[in-house]
């Protein structure tokens, strides 16, 4: 079931006008905000489906860079995103694409700095909730309404159990699990959905597995 | 968990409780949170959406396009003439709905339910419905979690996306949401709760997301009091004792269903409908400042 909570339906408070396409977009704007850790010096966002045909009228633009300077779907402050987002020197470029895509509210969102850069497309699939559905070129699901790992690594056998035992000695308990590869032997991506928040030590912890590359934690 | 409303009512009746009380145990077993938590966030919705209902009613509310706003409050205005001929509360759930939605479209802050395009006719009734009924804060809080019910339902087994399921899957859902929830309030049965849904959303069955120049204006505003009204007749229907022929499972079913054949230009792309009358091009054209002919 996608939906699985009663503030699914009777939520969230947001600022109007629509929840696919301004709350959900915040929402989606600050997964990538979250995945990427601070704040970012250029954000390229393409459109898709129906944000692309609609996105000025639902304020789709200011929410999801309302999302990327980090604010909740009812913060005020997202009616003056795109002015905010100038101010602090971040470069927003966005386009409506004419592309096909599985769901018809789709935004491909690649923000990054002089160190780093990530792409994540997410989808709005209604009333405010949003999926994951791509990381740096990996397929994923990610509701975003659980706390959760991302974990890019090796993918070599003893990657999991290695995670698994760390989660497990801190009595973290996993709720959903996906593991995914580009290629065999490369990299890899495991998505942890967690029941608790994963505190600093834990994260260290991973981070200090041989095997394990990059970790970022999403909160609840 | 219930996965469909017949679950939903089974679990009600052999529990011998309302459907908010399922919907509330459920949360708690989900999430894991206490009944004082569950309830809080439910009350701090409830409470947003009343600061909608009193900002569109008392005050000058404007979209940034225009197109929109000061309806609810004119409505407000006639209803105090005491002309009107619908009567009071249904007028009252009208203008409130609408003027949830007004503030919505003047990117006001609200609480979606199930999304901000519909937002209006759940808390539209509810405050109308509170003139009459004088319930107390925790039976306004069980209603919204009544509609949340219902809602939880259409969202997991349709849709509740204009995108994907045209207005049916908005305005619709809603409307059969607030229609089940005012069957609760009003003391009906959990079965009367799901032939008042069945009813209502009967009525909205095959109903396109068409809005002009794509935004939640027009014609959402007016869509959100006409389903307003559409939920107080259903819920009084219900409470008659008048049953749906179609199970209200099958009703939603059937709402899923249209909305996979609805064609897209009719699914919130702002290409079709009245999106794409003449009025509605010269609007959009208007707004953005872009030439019809490009359009």
């Amino acid at each position: 079931m996608k939906y699985k909570s009663v503030f699914d339906i009777i939520g969230p408070i947001m600022i109007g006008p629509s929840s696919s396409h301004t709350a959900g977009a915040a929402r989606i704007g600050r997964v990538a905000r979250s995945l990427f850790g601070r704040k970012p010096k250029y954000a390229t966002i393409s459109f898709y489906g129906s944000f692309a045909k609609t996105y000025r009228g639902h304020g789709t633009d200011v929410a999801i860079v309302g999302g990327i300077l980090d604010y909740d779907t009812f913060d005020t402050r997202i009616v003056d995103a795109l002015t905010i987002a100038k101010q602090e020197g971040i470069e927003v470029k966005m386009t409506a694409e004419d592309a096909i895509t599985d769901h018809p509210n789709t935004a491909r969102v690649i923000i990054g700095d002089e160190t780093d850069r990530i792409e994540v497309v997410g989808i709005s699939i209604g009333g405010g909730k949003i999926e994951i559905t791509e990381l740096n070129g990996f397929e994923l699901r990610l509701s975003g309404n659980h706390p959760a790992l991302l974990i890019v690594h090796n993918d070599k056998y003893g990657a999991i159990a290695g995670v698994a035992n760390i989660l497990a000695k801190h009595e973290i308990n996993i709720g959903h699990m996906e593991v995914s590869r580009k290629e065999k032997g490369k990299e890899a991506l495991m998505v942890i959905e967690i029941d608790q928040n994963a505190d600093e030590i834990i994260i260290n912890e991973l981070n200090s597995l041989p095997i394990v590359q990059q970790v970022v934690k999403i909160h609840d | 968990m219930f996965r469909n409303v017949a679950e939903l009512i089974e679990l009600a009746e052999s529990k011998n409780c309302k459907i908010s009380e399922i919907m509330i145990q459920q949360e708690m077993d989900v999430t894991g949170r206490s009944r004082e938590e569950v309830l809080g966030f439910m009350d701090r919705n409830l409470r947003v959406m009343e600061e909608a209902v009193m900002r569109g009613i008392t005050e000058d509310v404007k979209s940034h396009s225009g197109l929109t706003g000061g309806d609810g409050k004119l409505l407000q205005t006639y209803i105090k003439s005491g002309k009107s001929l619908s009567g009071e509360l249904m007028l009252d759930a009208v203008s409130k709905a609408m003027a949830t939605n007004e503030v919505n479209a003047a990117m006001g802050t609200i609480c979606a339910t199930p999304t901000a395009g519909s937002a209006g006719v759940v808390p539209g009734t509810l405050f109308a419905l509170k003139e009459k009924l004088n319930p107390t804060r925790e039976q306004m809080i069980e209603y919204l979690f009544a509609a949340g019910a219902f809602g939880f339902v259409v969202a997991n087994n349709a849709s509740i996306s204009g995108a994907a399921g045209g207005c049916q899957a908005e305005v619709g859902s809603a409307t059969g949401m607030a229609a089940a929830a005012i069957v609760e309030l009003a003391g009906g049965s959990p079965s009367q709760s799901a032939e008042a849904m069945a009813i209502a959303l009967k009525n909205m069955l095959g109903l396109v997301c068409d809005p002009v120049a794509g935004l939640v204006e027009v014609p959402c505003v007016k869509r959100n009091a006409m389903g307003a009204s559409n939920a107080i007749v259903a819920a009084d229907m219900a409470l008659a004792g008048i049953v749906s022929r179609i199970p209200c499972d099958e009703v939603i079913d059937a709402m899923y269903k249209i909305g996979l054949t609805m064609p897209s230009a009719l699914r919130e792309t702002a290409l079709g409908g009245l999106a794409a009358t003449p009025t509605g091009r010269e609007l959009e054209a208007k707004i953005f400042g872009i030439p019809l002919n490009e359009k």
